[in-house]
């Protein structure tokens, strides 16, 4: 059994109805609901079992404008245990939301604020969520698929991208 | 205490200042010389790597990895095709895997002397920066014999490297490992033990291990924590579980574990390792072989995404990929470890003087196109 399937498992016994079995069987990643993500996320960090103390890497992911949805990929590891696991969240693509881990591991903080820039997903409960790449200004959110390249950016003349390259 | 509080004052260090190490901005909240609170501002280089990379086919991905982390471009070649190559399940050939860690090891050196000859220039000491610059020299000259380019190569390829090594190089770069062994030393008299330089770095901007894990910080900066943490140890990829090599940590020599003193010497000490490295690789290499032979026809890694991290001279470089069979990837994430490093500044450095915010952040070794992308 991988490891995977394992906090699969312990996280289902606490918190059940929370993992969300996808159609064809898989040990690469866990899939879960939004709903009590804070609490489990706290629970990953602090439970003895598992004790994931760093936080690697959180991905946002648009695969497709067809599919309604956005999803965010959290990879931890444990410097304890030296397992990883990546946990995988949902969101709606109309009203993205995901509560905030930024307060669980601190490097979540920039995280969720790159994945906020370029997804436009809101992450409830963090203090200071503003854009972190891109201006200010910036209308949109350029690495959802569905995302067309403005013709003008404050009034400059934005230049087209090369016919070849598309 | 804490009754008398003169006007605080906001201070902007950047965009263009010559200790960010790039175009960055600090928003610095000043209390007399005390610094109370910082918040960098990034995003000056950001040129739209992630975006990009979704018009790209995989081999066209590799270029835009050299501009991300322009002072160890190699290792940042290494983590993406290893990444693509675990997707795609190729197995490249024994000569490629000796070449492209000389490759990434002797870049490793010439990143950590860039790193410590700036760090010597932010506090003051502007002659070690020439000898580690004359130093640096050598190894991109080695480059240059072997694929043409000095600073952004686009070396390794999916499957291999572009060029096989040219004749002399092996020769070459021995001659460079016995005289660099000797100039570690001389650094050493000349900056690590210096007095002054000491005392500017010593005790300051203390990292400890827990805030560190914390972060996210990694490489040689968690190292000089004290965490014994290395991914070419602890999680080998390439052919790194054949060299033998030490992992250096802070010990907190001069002042506490953490400390600035420490995560310079960190790096100082990991360019012995790499020397180490690299000899060995030069004495075990197939001096014959086909660096072409395993480049795949067409890349088109199957369905499926991965998740692969390489230990750069930053620290853990990580790339998400995400493959929907095609030949274009639909998501590559670069996890860059000088974005957390820099995330943990404010953490670090706050409550110390002015002066010494830019010791910290020299002592971290950041480079904007990596953080930016």
């Amino acid at each position: 059994m991988n490891v995977n399937q394992k906090v699969s498992q312990i996280v289902e016994e606490k918190f059940p109805g929370s993992v969300i079995i996808p159609e064809e069987p898989q040990n690469d990643f866990i899939q879960l609901n939004s709903e009590k993500w804070n609490e489990i996320a706290k629970f990953l960090k602090t439970e003895s079992a598992l004790k994931f103390d760093s936080c690697q890497c959180i991905t946002g992911v648009d695969l497709g404008a067809e599919t309604e949805k956005l999803e965010v990929r959290y990879n931890f590891h444990s410097t304890k245990h030296l397992h990883k696991v990546e946990i995988r969240i949902a969101t709606d693509r109309k009203r993205p939301s995901i509560p905030s881990v930024e307060q669980i591991w601190r490097v979540a903080d920039w995280f969720e604020r790159e994945v906020y820039d370029m997804y436009g997903i809101r992450f409830k409960g963090h203090r200071d969520l503003r854009r972190m790449l891109l201006p200010d200004d910036w209308k949109g959110w350029p690495l959802r698929k569905d995302y067309k390249t403005p013709q003008t950016y404050n009034g400059m003349k934005v230049p087209k991208v090369r016919k070849g390259w598309d | 205490m804490g009754l008398i509080k003169a006007d605080e004052m906001t201070l902007n260090i950047g965009p263009q200042h010559p200790s960010t190490h790039g175009v960055l901005r600090l928003k610095v909240k000043t209390d007399g010389e005390i610094v109370s609170e910082i918040t960098p501002v990034i995003g000056y280089l950001h040129r739209c790597f992630e975006k990009h990379c979704e018009y790209l086919t995989y081999e066209q991905v590799i270029p835009f990895t050299d501009r991300c982390d322009y002072i160890a471009a190699m290792n940042n070649n290494f983590g993406y095709v290893v990444a693509v190559e675990k997707m795609m399940d190729i197995q490249v050939p024994e000569r490629v895997e000796y070449i492209r860690i000389i490759m990434a090891e002797l870049n490793r050196i010439a990143s950590h002397l860039l790193a410590l000859g700036t760090f010597g220039l932010d506090v003051g000491a502007y002659t070690p920066f020439l000898y580690m610059f004359r130093d640096r020299e050598r190894i991109l000259d080695l480059f240059e014999i072997t694929c043409g380019a000095r600073l952004l190569y686009n070396y390794m390829w999916i499957g291999g490297v572009s060029h096989d090594l040219p004749v002399g190089f092996v020769e070459a770069t021995y001659r460079f490992l016995d005289e660099f062994e000797k100039k570690s030393e001389e650094y050493h008299n000349i900056l690590s033990y210096n007095k002054i330089f000491i005392e500017r770095t010593a005790d300051v901007g203390v990292l400890p291990k827990d805030v560190a894990i914390d972060y996210g910080v990694t490489g040689p900066n968690l190292r000089g924590s004290g965490v014994k943490w290395d991914l070419r140890k602890d999680e080998p990829y390439s052919i790194y579980e054949k060299f033998k090599f030490e992992v250096p940590v802070g010990q907190g020599l001069m002042g506490s574990v953490g400390d600035s003193w420490d995560r310079y010497w960190v790096r100082a000490e990991e360019m012995k390792e790499s020397v180490k490295i690299v000899r060995q690789a030069l004495d075990k290499m197939p001096r014959k072989g086909d660096v072409h032979e395993a480049l795949p026809k067409r890349v088109r890694p199957p369905q499926g995404s991965i998740y692969f991290r390489t230990e750069s001279p930053r620290g853990d470089l990580g790339y998400y990929i995400i493959s929907d069979g095609k030949d274009k990837p639909v998501r590559v994430k670069m996890r860059s470890p000088a974005f957390t490093a820099l995330s943990a500044l404010s953490e670090i450095a706050s409550g110390w003087m002015l002066s010494d915010v830019l010791v910290v952040l020299g002592s971290l070794d950041i480079v904007l196109g990596e953080i930016d992308r």
